[in-house]
């Protein structure tokens, strides 16, 4: 458990920067906590709005009749809902904010290693956030290529909002890659390089390596949408051919020829499914240590879960045409990437048996972020089976673009990971305000969402059997295709979808109110062993801890140890300091 | 500063995995900012890369005939039509370029000052000529007629991807001089001696903040050999 060799401090301590005034120290500030709640903040502002265009979608789709959005309406809401929801909120969230938190106050650092560098990085993320959000008030209004942006359509006449929206769209994405490498690069060296004595590697928790991992394919990702987003723009207003074939427009041939729109295809996966890890693997780590935490048990195979998070993170870079089965490409392709997206099953597969295991024979609290974390067991394993089928090109073929793939993703990577955010949430809330978020209502939020998004997701899977397209503003006389279950089942999605989202209002209302009238939180009110919670004070201020570093004398999962009084030994007390409890000589031997 | 770890380390394999996940440091003796320089490079790698591969997809997609780079880039002297003559001379001047960068990190860290802030302003003026040449030759081709959109020589990509490219690769070295011109400044003042702060990040700054630079200045020719040689050779 513990090695008896504490190394000495290798480096200096580096001076902090303190602010000067209000501003640099509220506004601008240079602390990872603060750079963090920023944000969280924004992110949850554009994902609100997301979230927003998804109930006006919902309600069109299921009363046609009331004409509520018209069709290109409709496929700019379907544009934004998507690119917000991964990028600009699930991204920014796991990485910017938690990303920001938790890594250093976990690897025991006293903030990032290049705080104004992290600074930058939040403004530069919300100069893109609002370029983005700007593209509403234009002239067209925001781009209506769906969220994967395929040229030539994004980029041609009748496809909504390509005068001004698709190249604001470009555009905010390249000012977030920018934004966002800045930061990266922060969390990277900070895990690498900035880590306190003792803390090894192998003794991080897993959410400081699953951030730790997404960040790093997060840098290896984004310049493919970096790229790709340059070359469509460069497509759009110099009129290069680099995506653009010949085209004929309306009966006229378009000034473009010869450019490869399966390029795009490609470029746009590669950074695609890393994507999908970006946003799955911090959720990985922060729900293997939630439910250590309360289940009061170690982490059931600890190693395997590092190296598991390390080669999904691997594997995710070989596996990105399984998004275009259906492109036209070499039919050999398939066959190479249906095999990669299979094997990856395996290290994913892994993980869960792990976190079941955990919980096997755990003593397990139901409290809300427990509650969470089950329901992403569930949820995430639902929609990793249903990846199974698409993954497989015979049957990916008839199911593609149905409400199927709907369902599949947003079952693993909507609801799964969004699950583990309010989680977390409910989790750190406590060490970032001091108070607790209210139980009956956080209770309320959790089984509405759970239970409403299994509602709105598991008949999706049905429509998408029978055949129904995904994108289409509205079914229209489809009778003589699909049964009129479709229908109705499209009204019910829409109530459960309602329902859902009047819960997180309540989770918006609990958030804000609890600030000021919340319970005051005791200290390490889950009685955690990881660093965050053992600073002198809670919530930890500028500097993170107090004179002296704290040292590291075990991993972040020694709960329920035989011998040790408390069920938990925090990561900074040496083996001599542990209470034990009675009938103990040391931990783990009892007295004979 | 200690660069190493006082642990002993284990033979073999073992020794070499525990060392990287070794507390505090992965990297012994390596400071933060020359890590993340190395991961930046990395990821602007896969940015360059992917230009390059989406530059060899377009060059495969097209359907017009792709110019004659020996004669598109060729460089008339005294009524005789050299091919790459200047592509050559930039090549030259970059390369030459790494050498003084590489001298002014040793003299950087042998605290020769002067010689160190002589160094990077060379290198800085090596540098800046080569964005001049460029920006000569960018200046012929779009003469000829060649623009991103049309290419008078054939497959209108050519001029598309040729100013896209070298243009990225032309701002990474115009934000390469701006920075030598920075960092000599800095040297030739004496502020790593001093240890005078930042004026944004109010950091001190250290004589290792030079080979920061130059790996930086490294990568940006690296990528240049292989403009050369995909764009002019190819």
């Amino acid at each position: 458990m513990s090695e008896s060799i504490i190394p000495e401090s290798e480096l200096e301590e580096v001076e902090l920067y303190h602010a000067k005034s209000w501003w640099t120290e509220k506004v601008f500030s240079q602390d990872a906590k603060l750079i963090a709640i920023q944000y969280g903040l924004t992110a949850f502002a554009i994902g609100f709005v997301a979230l927003v265009l998804s109930w006006f979608m919902r309600i069109q789709i299921a009363f046609p009749e009331m004409a509520i959005i018209s069709e290109g309406t409709y496929y700019q809401f379907i544009t934004m809902h998507g690119m917000i929801m991964v990028v600009y909120l699930l991204t920014a969230l796991f990485l910017g904010a938690f990303g920001n938190y938790l890594i250093p106050l976990m690897v025991g650092a006293r903030d990032m290693v290049f705080p104004y560098l992290n600074m930058v990085s939040y403004w530069t993320y919300l100069v893109a956030v609002l370029v983005l959000f700007v593209s509403f008030f234009t002239p067209g209004g925001p781009t209506g290529a769906g969220w994967t942006l395929y040229p030539p359509q994004a980029i041609l006449g009748g496809t909504p909002g390509q005068e001004t929206g698709i190249v604001l769209m470009l555009v905010s994405l390249c000012i977030f890659i920018v934004g966002f490498t800045m930061g990266g690069l922060n969390y990277v060296i900070t895990v690498l390089q900035a880590r306190t004595r003792g803390m090894t590697l192998m003794r991080m928790p897993l959410t400081v390596w699953g951030i730790f991992t997404a960040t790093v394919l997060a840098l290896f990702a984004f310049p493919a949408l970096f790229v790709s987003a340059v070359m469509m723009l460069f497509d759009k207003l110099l009129m290069t051919s680099f995506f653009m074939p010949a085209l004929v427009e309306f009966g006229e041939n378009l000034s473009y020829g010869g450019g490869s729109p399966i390029l795009f295809q490609h470029l746009f996966w590669f950074f695609g499914h890393p994507e999908v890890y970006i946003v799955a693997l911090p959720a990985f780590g922060i729900v293997s240590d939630l439910i250590s935490i309360h289940a009061r048990k170690n982490i059931f195979g600890f190693r395997m879960m590092v190296w598991a998070i390390v080669g999904i993170g691997a594997l995710s870079f070989i596996v990105w045409a399984h998004h275009m089965y259906v492109s036209g490409m070499n039919p050999y392709f398939g066959f190479f990437f249906a095999t990669t997206t299979l094997i990856i099953a395996v290290p994913t597969a892994l993980k869960v048996y792990n976190w079941i295991l955990t919980l096997w024979k755990g003593n397990i609290h139901l409290t809300i972020p427990m509650l969470f974390c089950l329901g992403f067991i569930v949820t995430f394993l639902n929609g990793g089976l249903t990846g199974l089928f698409l993954g497989n090109v015979i049957v990916d073929v008839p199911l593609s673009d149905t409400y199927f793939v709907v369902a599949h993703f947003h079952m693993v990577m909507g609801i799964a990971p969004v699950l583990v955010i309010l989680g977390a949430i409910y989790h750190w809330y406590p060490l970032i305000t001091g108070k607790m978020l209210h139980d009956g209502m956080g209770r309320f939020h959790f089984w509405i969402t759970f239970i409403g998004s299994y509602l709105i997701y598991f008949p999706m899977h049905y429509l998408g059997f029978i055949g129904v397209p995904r994108r289409y503003y509205e079914m229209g006389q489809t009778e003589a295709l699909y049964t009129s279950s479709a229908a109705d089942l499209n009204v019910f999605i829409t109530v459960a979808a309602l329902a859902v989202g009047f819960a997180q209002l309540v989770f918006i209302f609990n958030v804000f109110w609890s600030v000021k009238n919340g319970e005051v939180a005791e200290k390490n009110p889950w009685k955690s062993t990881s660093l965050e919670w053992q600073t002198p004070e809670q919530p930890p201020i500028h500097g993170n801890f107090g004179k002296e570093l704290p040292v590291v004398y075990r991993w972040a999962y020694d709960y329920s140890v035989p011998g040790a009084e408390d069920d938990f030994i925090p990561q900074d007390v040496p083996n001599e300091k542990v209470k034990l409890a009675e009938g103990y000589t040391e931990l783990g031997v009892e007295k004979t | 500063m200690t660069t190493t770890s006082k642990v002993p380390l284990r033979e073999g394999m073992e020794g070499f995995v525990s060392d990287w996940a070794s507390d505090q440091r992965a990297f012994k003796g390596v400071p933060w900012g020359k890590a993340m320089m190395w991961i930046f490079l990395l990821s602007d790698t896969f940015i360059f890369s992917i230009f390059l591969i989406s530059y060899m997809t377009a060059r495969w997609s097209t359907v017009e005939p792709w110019p004659n780079t020996s004669e598109v880039f060729a460089l008339t002297v005294n009524g005789v039509s050299v091919p790459l003559l200047l592509i050559a001379i930039m090549t030259f001047i970059l390369i030459t370029s790494s050498g003084t960068m590489a001298m002014a990190v040793r003299s950087g860290y042998q605290k020769k000052r002067k010689q160190a802030a002589i160094l990077l302003y060379l290198t800085a003026i090596l540098g800046l000529s080569f964005v001049g040449m460029q920006a000569f030759e960018w200046t012929k081709l779009i003469e000829e007629g060649i623009r991103p959109w049309e290419n008078p020589f054939g497959a209108r990509q050519f001029g598309s991807i040729f100013f896209m490219v070298t243009g990225f690769h032309g701002f990474h070295v115009s934000v390469g001089v701006i920075f030598l011109f920075i960092t000599a400044r800095k040297v030739l003042r004496g502020d790593y001696d001093t240890g005078r702060r930042g004026f944004f990040t109010w950091q001190k700054g250290r004589y290792e903040i030079i080979e920061t630079m130059g790996l930086y200045w490294h990568f940006v020719d690296l990528v240049w050999v292989f403009i050369f040689a995909f764009f002019y050779l190819w």
